[in-house]
């Protein structure tokens, strides 16, 4: 019992801790030798804490504290997210039951998924004419892909024996997608989604530089300009450590639905 | 006229050339008969059911069930199938629920739950009645996949080794059970297995299915032995040891012949035919003989 809680200690917090500490030494070494431009960690630190130590401060629209940044970036992800899985997931279900659908719109599906957000912003633009929408635009179009495609792949892999299940009991098309269907197919249904959130997330950093829309790429893309690279890094951190938290969140709720 | 009767049924899979797994096969069963189908693993058991159930069509014969050809899949022929197919999502009583709101969706909610339970506690599972599958033992499994398939009230069941996955213990429980049901029932039963000990335990009739590929029926026999059976008692019966020896015989002797086929065959055209591999395996079927 006490060898395995300092095991966990030692895997969970040191080795980790450790890991960290390496790249911090890293960094400094780098800034005061070879790269000078580089902020080191010690005076990204001074310059950043106003924005960590009262991350809800709104000084103004384009200087507030790190947290409120992340809130409007999150509130971007989850309309752009929405609207991916909204769309997603019916296509996902459309190719893993009909074999026609899937012949017909595969082709153009794997053409449109390797476009960059940076591609698709600009048509946005050109589509809705201001930047809010464009973004929540870019976000569905980049993010929904792995839902499409896992929930394609969650259909196709239901086994035989549930199907004749439905079919003995002459389950109607309707009963069969909600009874069966979706059931069997939702593990792998909230793996797509899992993908798709951290695509989400990956490109709201794109769509706030572009736009310049208040947020923690929108906030980066600022600072940069600016010429105040501490805040780069700081905006960095985050977009890493939301990103990290996001992505576990979402894999407790896809354990939850693993069925046996 | 017989109410199940299958004429000249072939029923081949794959492209073309198809692998041939059933050829000729005719079968009668009068209703409220309860036959057993013995054979080899992969002889086209499964087939049979498939065929009978309606889940596939045959390339070439009829099918017929009650006068009228199969056509397609029906609640009114129950299956239960050899891998039990519960629906993992969904509690012991909501999978048979499922199969009572489709057959019966006149009937008001409350009452085809009652309908549910019932049967859920006809196999002795109503303490189990909240449980999820994979909270049960195979045996437990198979229980709910019967009532299930008894929920639907169907005119003939159909088991597809239903027992083959279970221990030899709870398998002896399970016969006795079905053995109950069959006979406070009366319904008519098709029994597929690979066990002829069972097969003689349960049914009126057993028919053995000759090796694959192009497997047919072989000769019936009756099992005029008077119910209850016992299996203790049935062991030093020489009547079910005459039956048992007969439908041992023919699958050996069937199994023997094919495999003398297939080596001729293999001699003459050396990997033309891509030779469907129907793995006989008489060892299984000599173990029983306990």
């Amino acid at each position: 019992m006490k060898s395995s809680l300092v095991d966990g200690l030692i895997k969970y917090l040191l080795l980790p801790m450790l890991g960290a500490g390496c790249v911090l030494l890293l960094w400094t070494v780098a800034s005061s030798s070879v790269a000078t431009s580089l902020p080191s960690p010690l005076k990204t630190w001074e310059v950043s804490k106003p924005y960590i130590l009262s991350p809800w401060e709104k000084r103004g629209e384009l200087d507030q504290g790190i947290l409120h940044f992340t809130w409007y970036s999150l509130i971007r992800v989850a309309k752009g997210y929405a609207l991916a899985i909204a769309v997603g997931t019916p296509i996902g279900l459309l190719l893993g039951m009909s074999k026609g659908f899937t012949d017909t719109f595969d082709p153009i599906i794997q053409v449109l998924r390797p476009v960059s957000p940076l591609a698709w912003l600009p048509l946005g633009l050109v589509l809705f004419h201001k930047p809010e929408p464009a973004g929540i635009f870019t976000i569905a179009m980049c993010s929904m892909w792995p839902t499409v495609m896992n929930t394609a792949l969650g259909v196709r892999s239901i086994p035989q024996d549930y199907i004749n299940v439905a079919r003995v009991l002459k389950l109607s098309p309707y009963k069969t997608l909600v009874k069966v269907t979706i059931p069997a197919a939702l593990p792998y249904m909230f793996t797509g989604f899992r993908l798709s959130l951290g695509i989400a997330w990956l490109v709201i950093v794109a769509a706030e530089m572009l736009t310049g829309a208040p947020g923690v790429g929108g906030f980066l893309w600022q600072e940069y300009n600016a010429l105040i690279y501490e805040h780069i890094i700081l905006c960095i951190l985050t977009i890493g450590i939301v990103g990290f938290m996001l992505d576990r969140l979402m894999s407790l709720v896809e354990r939850r639905f693993k069925t046996a | 006229m017989a109410f199940i009767e299958l004429s000249g049924v072939c029923k081949g899979y794959g492209r073309e050339p198809r692998t041939p797994v059933l050829e000729n096969v005719d079968l009668a069963i009068e209703r409220g008969e309860l036959v057993s189908i013995v054979g080899y693993s992969g002889a086209g058991k499964t087939t049979l059911v498939s065929l009978l159930a309606g889940l596939t069509l045959p390339d070439k014969g009829r099918v017929l069930v009650g006068g009228k050809p199969v056509t397609g899949p029906s609640p009114e022929r129950g299956v239960v199938f050899q891998n039990y197919s519960l629906l993992p999502w969904l509690s012991v009583l909501e999978n048979v629920q499922l199969a009572v709101d489709q057959v019966f969706p006149k009937l008001l909610p409350a009452d085809r739950r009652a309908r549910a339970m019932k049967f859920v506690e006809m196999v002795n599972l109503g303490q189990a009645s909240g449980k999820r599958p994979r909270e049960l033992s195979g045996g437990m499994r198979q229980r709910v996949s019967v009532a299930r398939a008894l929920a639907m009230e169907p005119e003939v069941l159909l088991l597809d080794e239903p027992f083959g996955a279970l221990d030899a213990l709870t398998r002896a429980v399970l016969q006795g059970e079905l053995q109950r049901i069959s006979q406070e029932s009366g319904k008519t039963m098709l029994l597929i297995t690979n066990d002829v000990d069972e097969g003689i335990l349960l049914s009126d009739r057993i028919i053995p299915l000759g090796a694959g590929p192009r497997a047919s029926l072989g000769p019936a026999t009756i099992v005029d032995i008077e119910r209850p059976r016992d299996r203790k008692a049935l062991n030093h019966d020489p009547r079910f040891r005459a039956i048992r020896l007969g439908v041992l015989e023919y699958l050996l002797e069937s199994g023997k012949q094919k495999r003398a086929e297939r080596e001729a065959g293999a001699a003459q055209a050396a990997s033309v035919d891509p030779a469907p591999s129907a793995p006989s395996e008489p060892a299984q079927i000599v173990e029983v003989s306990l």
